[in-house]
């Protein structure tokens, strides 16, 4: 088959019908541009979403749960039997310390592991803070300042002050927005806190930092971790939680059941575990835009399959002169299906630079998200791996709209044209 | 001379609306160089006929023969390459394609072809358009030249390949006195001087008197082959 011929004809075909092949050529660039704008804005608010909440999740947290012990601790000397069995009611568990034993070893043996990006100790503490005669519950973080900062990039979510001030004084702690608001403080001054042990401090604020959950901004502080242990009254091997990211989040799954055999004496929770509700939101609105933008493709599709169709009746008379003079079938097919493939890729082009103009102005759109939210203008993703498979969707569509109606014209029989 | 082409028996039925024998047993040779007309009435089958000697219609009994190869019973696809090779026509309606010009058209056939490089196919379509007298429009489109000038561009088209047999479906059936002359001699110079095969349905008594032999159809018979009875004048 010769394909320079083909192209030739094609291309004189779709010249001399300038309107028609461009009316073929917008319907794809519609498409292809709606495509574009539509996944790249969903998959933004997605993405959005997922940094919202896995900014400040760790792909793993180990802690140390305070359980109730199944053995009785009447049976540890006598064990029992079949003649002697207790019954202890309503048994408490053991007064010990939410301590991860060797915590900061056990962090940086972690740290070491080829899976691990990095670890990050914390002490957590429920405390009171005391806004005049009313005590606001809330918690108190301990924080090693560098990897929380690395790993959980903390620096962003500050509205005022900087992470680094926790290092620059003794008893400074970062506040969320919301409970500023309701201690009414601002940076520069003083809380009170109180501890569950009755212990009761002043503390610093040197900034505000908002999250956009509200439960986390209404009742969390960050301080360093030596300010806390201090606090609490622990020394300085005190850590409760060690959270920890990876280089690839999907395999905290099986990463986790690793840790779990090395591990005694810890609980191990990953985020899918943590987050389940989270990742079926996350499904749905993937599948939602793949839904969405097959069936724009779809339609595309089938605007090219019905300008394909009547250029064909149109040339009727065409076909049957070619294949008088001797074209064969799969000439006449090569010749209307380069004709979509033009059209599709032309189209293809244009609907990805509209599409990007338009996402564009999008992404610069303001958007009235509240104060909470940290959001400023609509979340749009400009991944470039979404234009390359615009092109080759417009490409793929264009090709099977194409390929029939051209199969059609090469069955066209040559002797009913002529004869009339 | 050796016959070119050759029909035997050839036997074809319509279906629709019903069946309907509309050949009914058609054998004759035609020989090299030379010049044929077949003509009848309206429906005697004369047009049924040249489409199944052109290759085009393959639904038929018998058997083809064209320079000594069988036909009958080959795929689509050798048909067309063969008909892009050894076969021309020229039609009743021209059947030029709008969107080229004349020059473009008569050059598809043979950048089909493939024989010869794009520059050597534009000369020699531009030497076919000269023939045909026509060279000065090569580059016009051929929707704005007359009906005579554009079956002459066919002619031109239909000898792009230099084919051993010219079909010709009621070539001057839409021309003038003065065209239909020039198509005429187009033909008989091509006979003589390329010694090319024509065959030609027609209507036109005169034009098929100026033939050298004349296939007389009626109701799918072939009624007679003969000389015609009038010589045209010498020109």
């Amino acid at each position: 088959m010769n394909w320079k011929l083909a192209f030739q004809i094609a291309l004189t075909h779709l010249v001399t019908k300038k309107k028609q092949s461009l009316i073929a050529m917008l319907g794809v660039m519609f498409g292809i541009s709606m495509f574009i704008i539509m996944i790249s804005f969903m998959t933004g608010v997605n993405q959005f979403l997922e940094d919202m909440a896995m900014d400040n999740t760790p792909h793993l947290h180990i802690y140390k749960p305070i359980e109730i012990d199944q053995k009785k601790i009447v049976s540890l000397n006598k064990p029992q039997s079949k003649n002697d069995w207790y019954i202890v009611q309503h048994q408490r568990p053991k007064n010990e310390l939410s301590k991860i034993k060797n915590g900061l070893t056990m962090a940086q043996q972690i740290e070491n592991m080829p899976e691990v990006y990095g670890v990050a100790p914390q002490v957590s503490s429920q405390v009171f803070y005391n806004n005049g005669p009313v005590q606001i519950p809330g918690n108190i973080l301990g924080i090693d300042v560098k990897k929380q900062e690395q790993l959980f990039s903390l620096e962003k979510k500050m509205d005022y002050g900087e992470v680094e001030g926790l290092l620059k004084g003794s008893d400074v702690v970062l506040m969320g927005k919301g409970l500023a608001e309701k201690m009414n403080v601002t940076v520069g001054d003083r809380v009170s806190v109180t501890t569950p042990q009755g212990g009761n401090f002043t503390l610093k604020v040197v900034g505000i930092f908002s999250f956009g959950i509200t439960a986390m901004d209404e009742s969390r502080c960050y301080a360093t971790l030596s300010t806390v242990q201090k606090i609490l009254g622990e020394d300085p091997s005190y850590i409760t939680d060690l959270n920890i990211k990876l280089k690839d989040i999907q395999g905290a799954h099986a990463f986790t059941e690793k840790l779990k055999n090395r591990l005694k004496d810890v609980y191990i929770e990953d985020w899918e575990t943590a987050n389940a509700s989270l990742l079926a939101g996350d499904k749905i609105r993937n599948i939602l835009t793949i839904v969405v933008c097959t069936t724009l493709l779809t339609v595309a599709g089938f605007g090219i399959y019905n300008i394909m169709n009547m250029n064909i009746i149109n040339k009727m008379k065409d076909i049957a002169i070619l294949k008088a003079t001797g074209f064969q079938g799969s000439d006449i097919v090569g010749i209307f299906l380069l004709q979509s493939i033009m059209i599709g890729l032309a189209g293809a082009i244009l609907g990805l630079s509209v599409g990007f103009f338009f996402s564009y102005l999008l992404s610069i759109t303001p958007f009235p998200a509240g104060q909470f939210l940290r959001l400023n203008t609509f979340p749009v993703n400009f991944n470039p791996l979404h234009y390359v498979e615009g092109v080759f969707f417009g490409f793929v569509t264009t090709l099977f709209a194409g390929y029939f109606p051209s199969k059609k014209a090469s069955k066209v029989d040559p002797v009913q044209i002529l004869r009339g | 001379m050796a016959a070119v082409l050759k029909a035997d028996n050839i036997i074809k039925y319509f279906y629709q609306p019903e069946k309907f024998q509309v050949l009914k047993g058609i054998s004759f040779d035609v020989q090299e160089g030379e010049f044929l007309s077949i003509v009848g009435k309206s429906g005697c089958g004369k047009s049924t006929l040249l489409y199944i000697l052109s290759t085009m219609d393959t639904a038929y009994e018998g058997t083809l023969e064209i320079k000594g190869q069988k036909l009958t019973g080959l795929k689509q696809n050798e048909l067309s390459k063969f008909r892009n090779e050894h076969l021309g026509f020229v039609f009743q309606f021209h059947y030029l394609l709008p969107e080229f010009t004349a020059l473009k058209n008569v050059m598809l056939p043979a950048l089909k072809l493939g024989k010869y490089s794009t520059d050597e196919i534009e000369h020699r379509a531009i030497e076919k358009l000269k023939l045909v007298d026509m060279d000065m429009y090569a580059k016009k489109s051929t929707s704005r030249l007359s009906g005579g000038q554009q079956q002459r561009v066919a002619i031109a088209r239909a000898l792009i390949n230099d084919p051993a047999v010219i079909m010709g479906d009621e070539p001057t059936g839409n021309l003038d006195k003065v065209n239909s002359q020039n198509v005429f001699d187009i033909f008989r110079q091509l006979a003589a001087d390329n010694n090319q095969t024509i065959i030609t349905v027609t209507h036109d008594l005169d034009f098929a008197n100026g033939t050298d032999r004349m296939v007389e159809m009626e109701d799918g018979h072939i009624l007679g082959i003969h000389k015609p009875e009038l010589k045209p004048n010498a020109q």
